[in-house]
């Protein structure tokens, strides 16, 4: 039987920050969404990030980052994504992103952010409309 | 408590008004809910009545104020004879932009401080290590060598103000600096007042900014307890802190059971290092969160009390009453704070300050309005430093000691948190303690499962968060000013940093660096070495790195 392959996503917390409770609950959420979640763990480096998106052949990636350091690090990650060649993977980012750099983290490529207070629902939805699923 | 005939009295009053006048008023006006539960799970009844307190004795479970088991507070006048301390925990940028943030905090009459520092220096980088990259100055200050600290202080006598620490895994290397700071000042040590978080053991769950695997981390902080007990009779050397277990996701009851049996591991470390339970106790303090179920969290602070009293009491046989008394920091719990319509969260703060208050705070931070989107500006610092010398002054909640005691349902949530708690300490203790319990990840299986439940509560719309899932504002546009950290502090830090390694005693950095390392394989006390180095201007992170090669760092286990 042909069985359809599932979403693979992956979750991850750059920097130094251990805000981690937001970036569980996500991974869990698309998790009982029926998608395949791998969570990085905290501190993670940029080039951490995207080895682990590429050893795990993801369709999604989610950032989470609340310390202020996603204006140094979002670009860096983006950069070796690129660098990669891997340029369908979705990429949403959430945690404490105040709305002026929301601009920026669009044009380098992140294609959504999330702020606090967004249900789980919304999330499960997005992802499953955005991703460009390999076969 | 209560009279037998007295009580029967009252069971025969209370069944004829379920008969008659509540059946009534329910047939016309049916209840919001089928049923209520605090943020714990717990089911909250109807109506409380002596009925639920029956089987309390008051001299043994309630008491008087200031004597065992200081349920009603630790102090015989409480908040008669003094106020809690005001302390808010800031920091941001360079030393010299916290400086000015300490100063003018002061001269609104915050009456002491709590300095944040930044990530880095929380998990013993320099600025300058390629980890710390756009982290420098951003939720914190930046400390990475005592020139940092000489001007944090500059100006501030630290015989004048007692100062807050929140460091845990470099606990030690920043009470070296204080210390040093104290020396250069001229303060006798016994004179230099304050407290390092020093918890290492909640980081492996809750917080987990660990630096060095737990054994050799509890290790550290038992040197600092019993420096302190020999040499800083003033400073309280860990706080043992409930707060991170709480914002992680805990539960009331989950925060109130692990931080008491972090406690009990920190007792029965200083134990086995050979010291008298007297003779360090009285110094251990506590930090709890303050959520948004009013009674539920005086019934927190209360059960905390009176636990840890019990504890010390039965279990690890203390005498003096101070080692029994459980001396609380509390600050309000920033995961309630919404970003959306952010100036609803001075009145959040507002309820959660009056349950520290009404549970018998002895020091509280009052978080501020725009955190679920920046670091607070100093408008938002303002309002909500206000909000304390409000509650202090105004509101009348201050003029009397453990005005809510007594009430039936307060007292039976206060029995109901005690229960729990005792019945998660036993089953810790059953699993064989605290390093097991984290190396199993029971801590973090509990914590997670209850954030999910939580999130999923208000997904689901069981639980409403106003402004977030009910009473929105269509198309919000958030237009308070944001505190942003400039770039350029890092560069700035950096630069510093640089100078310092250059223009210090390269030797003299080099031989306490090697004392330190032969200390740690000898296993002494850390304390004086850590000093030593600190004083010739050895780094936050030379220093990490040293006990870093000695002890190995810790590896997260990962629970979803």
């Amino acid at each position: 039987m042909n069985q359809e392959r599932k979403i693979r996503v992956l979750i991850a917390k750059p920097g130094l920050d251990s805000h981690d409770r937001g970036a569980k609950i996500v991974a869990r959420a698309l998790r009982d969404a029926g998608m395949e979640v791998i969570y990085t763990g905290l501190r993670q480096t940029p080039e951490q990030i995207v080895e682990t998106a590429l050893q795990e052949d993801v369709d999604v990636i989610g950032l989470s980052i609340l310390s202020g350091a996603h204006t140094t690090l979002f670009p860096r990650i983006m950069e070796l994504i690129k660098e990669k060649g891997l340029n369908d993977v979705l990429v949403f980012a959430g945690g404490i992103i105040p709305e002026e750099d929301v601009p920026e983290m669009k044009k380098i490529g992140i294609k959504e952010i999330f702020g606090p207070g967004t249900p789980t629902e919304t999330l499960v939805k997005y992802v499953k409309e955005n991703v460009k699923k390999k076969i | 408590m209560f009279d037998k005939k007295e009580l029967a009295r009252i069971t025969r009053e209370k069944e004829r008004w379920q008969q008659t006048t509540l059946p009534k008023w329910l047939s016309e006006h049916p209840e919001r809910q089928k049923e209520f539960h605090n943020t714990s799970g717990a089911r909250i009844n109807r109506l409380y009545t002596p009925e639920d307190i029956q089987n309390m004795n008051y001299t043994r479970d309630i008491g008087f104020p200031g004597e065992y088991p200081f349920t009603r507070g630790i102090h015989a006048t409480m908040h008669r004879g003094r106020l809690w301390t005001m302390r808010q925990f800031s920091g941001f940028g360079t030393a010299e932009q916290t400086n000015k943030r300490f100063k003018y905090l002061l001269s609104e009459g915050e009456t002491g401080l709590s300095i944040a520092f930044d990530y880095p220096t929380i998990t013993g980088y320099d600025s300058d290590h390629p980890k710390a990259q756009g982290e420098v100055g951003r939720c914190g200050v930046a400390i990475s060598s005592l020139k940092d600290f000489e001007i944090l202080f500059d100006g501030i006598p630290v015989d004048k103000v007692t100062t807050s620490m929140t460091i845990n895994g470099p606990a030690a290397v920043l009470l070296a600096m204080y210390i040093a700071i104290g020396d250069k000042q001229g303060v006798p040590r016994t004179m230099l007042g304050g407290t390092t978080q020093n918890d290492m053991l909640k980081e492996f769950f809750a917080q987990k900014l660990c630096i060095f695997p737990p054994k050799p981390s509890v290790k550290l902080v038992t040197d600092i307890i019993e420096y302190c007990a020999k040499n800083l009779p003033r400073w309280n050397p860990i706080s043992i802190s409930g707060y991170h277990i709480r914002e992680a996701g805990a539960s009331a009851v989950q925060e109130l059971a692990f931080t008491l049996y972090d406690g009990i591991a920190y007792v029965e470390s200083a134990l086995e290092r050979g010291m008298n339970v007297d003779e360090f106790a009285p110094r251990l303090s506590f930090f709890f969160a303050s959520h948004n179920d009013l009674f539920e969290e005086i019934a927190k602070f209360r059960a905390a009390r009176r636990l840890w009293a019990r504890i010390m009491r039965e279990r690890f046989k203390a005498k003096k009453p101070r080692s029994m008394w459980m001396r609380m920091h509390v600050q309000t719990s920033g995961c309630t704070l919404t970003a959306q319509q952010p100036l609803n969260n001075i009145i959040r703060v507002t309820i959660q300050s009056l349950a520290a208050v009404l549970g018998g705070t002895q020091s509280l931070h009052t978080n501020s309005f725009d955190e679920a989107l920046c670091l607070p500006s100093e408008e938002a610092v303002r309002v909500a430093l206000r909000t304390q010398q409000i509650i202090a002054h105004e509101s009348g909640v201050a003029n009397t000691v453990d005005a809510i005691g007594g009430s039936y349902y307060v007292e039976a949530l206060t029995n109901e948190m005690e229960e729990k708690a005792t019945k998660y300490i036993e089953k810790i203790d059953n699993m064989g303690g605290v390093y097991t319990a984290i190396e199993k990840g029971f801590f973090q299986k509990e914590i997670a499962d209850s954030a999910f439940k939580y999130q999923q509560e208000i997904d689901t719309h069981k639980r409403k968060i106003v402004g977030v899932n009910d009473y929105k504002i269509a198309n919000e546009c958030i237009t308070i000013p944001l505190l942003r950290v400039d770039p350029k502090v890092e560069e700035d830090q950096i630069k510093r940093l640089q100078k310092t390694r250059k223009e210090r005693d390269n030797k003299k950095v080099k031989q306490t660096l090697d004392k330190l390392h032969d200390d740690a394989e000898k296993n002494q006390n850390l304390m004086p070495t850590i000093i030593d180095a600190v004083k010739a201007y050895a780094t936050l992170g030379e220093i990490c790195d040293v006990l870093r090669g000695v002890y190995g760092e810790y590896k997260e286990l990962i629970i979803i």
